[in-house]
């Protein structure tokens, strides 16, 4: 059946609203239950499989088949307690669940004699007390979900729940009811700006794209994510991957593109699967396809796989990749707005990007530009992990505090340990100390204080954790992808880490401390992609805010100029 | 005045390997709508079938699509997922992504190494384990993780590392 119209849309969401209401109307007197368990990535690797078939297999020898039903959901953020199992419409919200004992106990307590398995409520660390629903967890309470919207909510393999709440209903109101500028001003209005780590407003580069007079054009979404640490746009596309396809369809029609690719890395099998299952569905209720919604517009996807290489996330070595070669970045200008994918105009945007372009397009810019700070509207979601209690996805407004994440949402430092440092942004970014902890986050105020916003990798270190290895780690990382294409590039992130690896093995004279100094700001000012651009970033913030432990490994060592001699010879100072 | 030395000629394809892999292969490359810009999916496709990418499937692709091997090979060993050596029977992938490096990964694939005997990459004498260091698998809540084939290990200590490498050992010669 094809939809091809708004009505026909709307006609199949009433159809299929009570395959969800259960979920969202919670005061529904009703004999029924949806069992709700987490099929992502974190909560796949700890049983969360086997948790479902012995959860589908009980309800079926207790014959409650016709009033449960087990739901495969995407993830629901909190990663450390996983396998999640959510119980609606009771809104209780189970932690840790195992595949035997807990199971059973689920079935045979909370289904049958409607009573909750305290056990396996979550406990906070702090109060010792157990929260009865989700909101009342810390790890929830200030979270707002905007691109995250449907993971953990709908059942990612299946198009009708995507529906029912409200999905497609974007698209069919932009080529239906607005023009292609119209699209484009609601996008600028809004504020969103790119959430793979550049922060470019996405209204402004698909404006550029639109003006480009090309007949063929395209438009690609990056889930190459290659941030070790972040996994954001993974559980957006095994989540909710028809929200990613209706933003891409809206971006086509927009800047005037039939064909959409999606880069995505070969590592991510499940995002991959669920994907090609909502583009296989998507085509055949003919929201992709030969003119969507009874319009001229046509639109389609594809897939494209990655094959390992972090380079890859900029833009113009994706482009390269997608057209089958070394995934070497170009000089920018021209932009791939103006010559991107086989040369055509092509708009790049990363997976977090679209994920908000429906909800702004149906709760309109203004509603979107009044979450946030002045200059980073909108949510951002952080993949929170390191040394902190409560490791997961956040989603939260920004401007946010880093200690409010920390602390508050992350529930504070394991065992007890001293909170030392935070790395934002992955290896490109950088460190921040105790003193930043109450800056507000967002794209502007993370570079003042030496660090950026990136994908949304949050790394959180505790007392422990020795800076220079960290700074270290980071350059092993750098010098590995780099893509070798520029001297600074191939040769300075080799230097550079090999004059880390002299320091930390107590080889170092202050001589080395210096050329290390002068060699970051080097490779920092001459190479060619931002990869590189970025890659001493931790070299730099770590002698910034950690000089000491950089002294500790060179103070014992005979060197020429003496302890204390050392006078930087660039201009650039570390002092803060 | 020596002789020069005789060069290797090209073997012809597919010797050693199985000629039906081959076909299926080819087949593929035959069922794509256009080979442009399609190297990348042929290469996945064909690691898939033959396991890794050997000299003689390079050039297999690259006689296939008319382009030099060379450009084949650029871009084989750009990419880490791709791979020229067959790999063991088992595959140990340590995560080495910052959050199960700050809860230490560098110890436990220290230990892998050491067990084994072989480094990062290398496959052990008997065929039995190839070791990976593998970027973020996007489990930290798990962190450190560890997979074999395709099951996860979470929360792995470095004295679970014996364990491991245990159950595997013992499988293989139950086999046998």
């Amino acid at each position: 059946m094809l939809i091809k119209s708004l009505e026909e849309l709307s006609q199949i969401k009433q159809q299929y609203t009570h395959k969800i209401s259960l979920r969202l109307q919670r005061d529904t007197p009703t004999t029924e239950k949806h069992i709700l368990v987490c099929a992502g990535t974190g909560c796949h690797a700890n049983e969360s499989d086997l948790v479902i078939k012995r959860l589908e297999a009980t309800i079926k020898t207790r014959n409650l088949s016709d009033k449960v039903k087990v739901i495969r959901t995407g993830c629901f953020g909190f990663c450390e307690q996983g396998p999640i199992v959510k119980i609606e419409p009771d809104n209780v919200f189970y932690v840790r669940v195992g595949p035997r004992k807990d199971v059973k106990d689920i079935v045979d307590e909370h289904i049958i004699k409607g009573e909750r398995v305290e056990r396996l409520l979550y406990e906070d660390p702090q109060t010792k007390e157990r929260a009865h629903t989700q909101e009342e967890m810390a790890f929830y309470k200030k979270q707002q979900r905007v691109a995250l919207r449907n993971c953990g909510l709908i059942n990612p393999e299946d198009i009708y729940e995507y529906i029912a709440v409200g999905g497609y209903e974007a698209l069919g109101k932009a080529l239906t009811q607005m023009s292609r500028a119209e699209v484009i001003e609601v996008v600028k209005k809004s504020g969103l700006r790119g959430r793979g780590g550049g922060g470019f407003p996405t209204g402004l580069k698909w404006e550029i794209t639109s003006k480009q007079e090309d007949e063929e054009k395209f438009i690609i979404c990056n889930a190459d994510e290659g941030d070790p640490g972040a996994f954001m746009d993974r559980s957006i596309l095994e989540g909710d991957p028809h929200s990613v396809i209706e933003a891409m369809a809206i971006g086509g029609y927009a800047i005037g593109a039939t064909k959409g690719i999606v880069y995505i890395r070969a590592e991510y099998p499940l995002a991959i699967s669920r994907l090609n299952t909502a583009l296989a569905q998507a085509r055949e209720l003919g929201l992709l396809g030969e003119g969507i919604f009874g319009t001229d517009f046509s639109f389609d996807v594809r897939l494209k796989y990655g094959a390992g290489a972090f380079v890859c996330g900029e833009e113009t070595a994706l482009i390269k990749s997608c057209e089958g070669k070394r995934g070497e970045p170009n000089y920018k200008p021209p932009y791939p707005a103006e010559q991107g994918y086989w040369g055509k105009p092509t708009c790049v945007n990363n997976v977090e990007t679209f994920a908000n372009i429906p909800m702004i397009m149906t709760k309109g810019a203004e509603w979107f530009a009044s979450l946030g700070t002045e200059k980073s509207k909108g949510t951002k979601v952080f993949a929170l992990a390191g040394k902190v209690n409560n490791v997961g996805l956040v989603e939260v407004p920004m401007g946010t505090t880093l200690r409010e994440i920390i602390f508050d949402i992350g529930g504070g430092i394991r065992e007890g340990k001293k909170f030392k440092a935070v790395q934002t942004g992955g290896p490109s970014g950088g460190v921040i100390t105790k003193k930043d902890l109450d800056t507000p986050i967002d794209y502007d105020h993370l570079l003042e204080i030496g660090s950026m916003m990136g994908s949304g990798g949050m790394i959180v270190m505790d007392e422990d954790d020795n800076m220079v290895n960290i700074a270290k780690f980071y350059l092993e990382f750098t010098m590995d992808e780099a893509c070798g294409r520029c001297a600074p590039g191939r040769i300075g992130t080799k230097r550079l880490y090999e004059l880390l690896h002299k320091i930390t093995s107590g080889q170092a004279t202050m001589a080395d401390m210096d050329a290390l100094k002068q060699l970051a700001y080097m490779v920092k000012d001459s190479s060619l992609c931002g990869l590189c651009q970025t890659a001493p970033n931790p070299v730099i913030s770590t002698m910034k805010h950690f000089w000491d432990e950089y002294m500790a490994f060179v103070k014992d060592v005979d060197h020429p100029q003496g302890e204390g001699r050392y006078v930087p010879k660039n201009k650039i100072g570390l002092e803060s | 005045m020596t002789k020069p030395q005789e060069i290797d000629v090209i073997k012809p394809v597919g010797e050693e390997l199985p000629q039906e892999k081959f076909q299926e292969l080819e087949s593929y490359i035959n069922s794509l709508e256009t080979t442009k810009g399609a190297l990348i999916e042929i290469l996945h496709k064909a690691q898939e079938i033959f396991g890794y990418l050997p000299r003689d499937v390079q050039l297999f692709v690259a006689r296939k699509l008319g382009i030099p091997g060379a450009e084949v090979y650029g871009v084989v060993s750009f990419y880490s997922y791709f791979t020229t050596k067959p790999g063991g029977k088992h595959t140990i992938s340590v995560c080495m992504g910052t959050a199960c490096f700050v809860r230490g990964a560098d110890k436990i694939i220290e230990r892998f190494k050491e067990r084994l005997g072989i480094e990062a990459n290398e496959t052990t004498e008997d065929g039995l384990f190839t070791l990976k260091d593998v970027r973020c698998l996007g489990a930290c809540g798990l962190a450190p993780v560890v997979v074999v084939d395709d099951k996860v290990y979470g929360r792995v200590k470095v004295e679970d590392v014996d364990d491991i490498i245990n159950t595997y050992r013992r499988e293989g010669a139950a086999v046998c």
